[in-house]
């Protein structure tokens, strides 16, 4: 097993989108929430294989994308600041904000490093005493067990030049805030698989249950996307509103204990701001105050501010799921890639990208 | 920083939170920390998030999953 080319099988596809095609009698829209599944269902066509009234909605699970430009305007600030080396993961390079990005501050000279974890950013600290290190810990809660590690280690040696400007966010809330809009389409979710890895499944049952909403837990392989698809219209179909696991080699009811308890030891809840959607109640993590010595903004000063305004770009409706990156006048003429207008098209996990990348591809293929 | 893929385990060293290995995601060799899966040993395939290990993927439950889709006609 080596658990990729197994969920891929052309056959085993092939038939569970004849079978989604037999069990639908009527229309269902259903929400993947995590960017990193739209990008599979983009890449792998998934999308043309269901019937015509059964549609995938894109949600919110773009970290890059949600994070606030105030966040990034902080960013900006402490990586000019002198003697400052300011880590971060490659996505967050081109986020613009009110005053550019981080590509751009490099450029003028600030030192921002690329990091594929936080802890490479603890072994910067360790080998330059003499520099503040800061980490952009950004993401949703597959990412805050590396950064809560980061922290205890860094605490564990000592380090006193070491801290995170955190602009962590949570699923659950979002997906509370999402149904909370009285003209919201969403039947069902797929939620992200990697995120319940982690967290487990207990926090989506009150959901379930109360929104009378599926929320069934999926991975990112085409055969576990199918499953899921087919595991909420069947509870669709059937007026039923549970939390099902397809993805059972990946999620344990109780999440990861070791992973979620040094999450839970390192952060609390707050209220966050989500770029193109708004403030949501209790749906960030920051960081406890027993670890203030490691949280940026106690040392540079607080994120401030609501978001700025954004151009015409639709990208709080693209991640809202109450519009598909196609709809938007400006996609792929005035906006692609390489010249993206908002962050959907910046972020390499972001819908837009993804309808650009994979459609684009299709049409030539 | 949502590394979807799962990365086999080629060596381990360490203890706790020090815990760590290398690990080939279809032939790129990372380093990743396994402080939060102390029961994963050398073969094992993990699922890795900004470095760090977030679960030993579960052979016995992907079988399930291939019986029930071998069941239902879906696989050979």
């Amino acid at each position: 097993m080596r658990y990729v080319e197994e969920f891929r099988q052309p056959a085993a596809v092939a038939r569970l989108a004849e079978r989604i095609r037999a069990t639908a009698t009527r229309p269902w829209s259903i929400m993947e929430v995590c960017g990193g599944q739209t990008h599979a269902i983009m890449r792998f066509g998934l999308d043309e294989l269901l019937p015509e009234g059964v549609s995938l909605l894109h949600g919110p699970g773009c970290p890059v994308c949600v994070t606030p430009a105030a966040a990034i305007d902080k960013a900006l600030e402490i990586a000019a600041t002198p003697g400052v080396i300011f880590c971060t993961f490659g996505d967050m390079l081109r986020v613009p904000a009110e005053a550019g990005d981080l590509a751009e501050a490099k450029a003028r000279g600030a030192d921002v490093r690329v990091v594929y974890s936080p802890l490479d950013a603890v072994k910067i600290a360790e080998q330059e005493p003499d520099r503040e290190v800061v980490f952009f810990a950004v993401g949703f809660e597959t990412t805050a067990p590396a950064n809560g590690l980061a922290v205890r280690l860094a605490q564990g040696q000592g380090l006193k030049n070491f801290s995170l400007l955190v602009t962590q966010v949570l699923v659950p809330p979002a997906l509370e805030a999402l149904l909370a809009a009285p003209d919201h389409r969403i039947d069902a979710f797929l939620a992200a698989g990697h995120v319940c890895t982690v967290m487990g499944t207990a926090a989506y049952e009150p959901i379930a249950a109360v929104h009378r909403v599926p929320i069934v837990a999926t991975g990112f392989e085409p055969v576990d996307i199918l499953r899921s698809v087919m595991a909420a219209v069947r509870q669709l179909e059937a007026g039923e509103a549970r939390v099902e696991n397809v993805y059972e080699r990946a999620v344990a009811p109780e999440g990861n204990v070791a992973a979620r308890s040094a999450v839970e030891a390192v952060f609390e809840p707050v209220d966050r701001e989500w770029r193109g959607i708004g403030r949501i109640p209790a749906s960030g993590l920051a960081l406890r105050s027993e670890y203030r010595a490691f949280d940026a903004e106690a040392r540079f000063g607080e994120v401030k501010g609501e978001c700025a305004a954004e151009n015409h770009c639709i990208a709080g409706l693209v991640l809202q799921g109450r519009a598909t990156p196609d709809q938007c006048p400006a996609f792929g003429a005035e906006c692609t890639p390489e010249h993206p207008l908002g962050v959907t098209m910046v972020s390499s996990e972001g819908a837009c990208a993804a309808y650009y990348l994979y459609r684009a591809l299709r049409e030539t293929a | 920083m949502c590394l979807a893929v799962p990365g086999r385990l080629l060596e381990i060293t360490g203890q706790d939170l020090e815990r760590s290995g290398r690990a080939d995601f279809g032939g790129v060799m990372r380093e990743v920390s396994l402080a939060f899966v102390p029961e994963t040993a050398v073969g094992d395939y993990v699922i890795v998030h900004a470095g760090v290990a977030i679960a030993r993927l579960d052979e016995e439950a992907a079988a399930r999953t291939f019986a029930a889709l071998a069941e239902a006609g879906a696989v050979e």
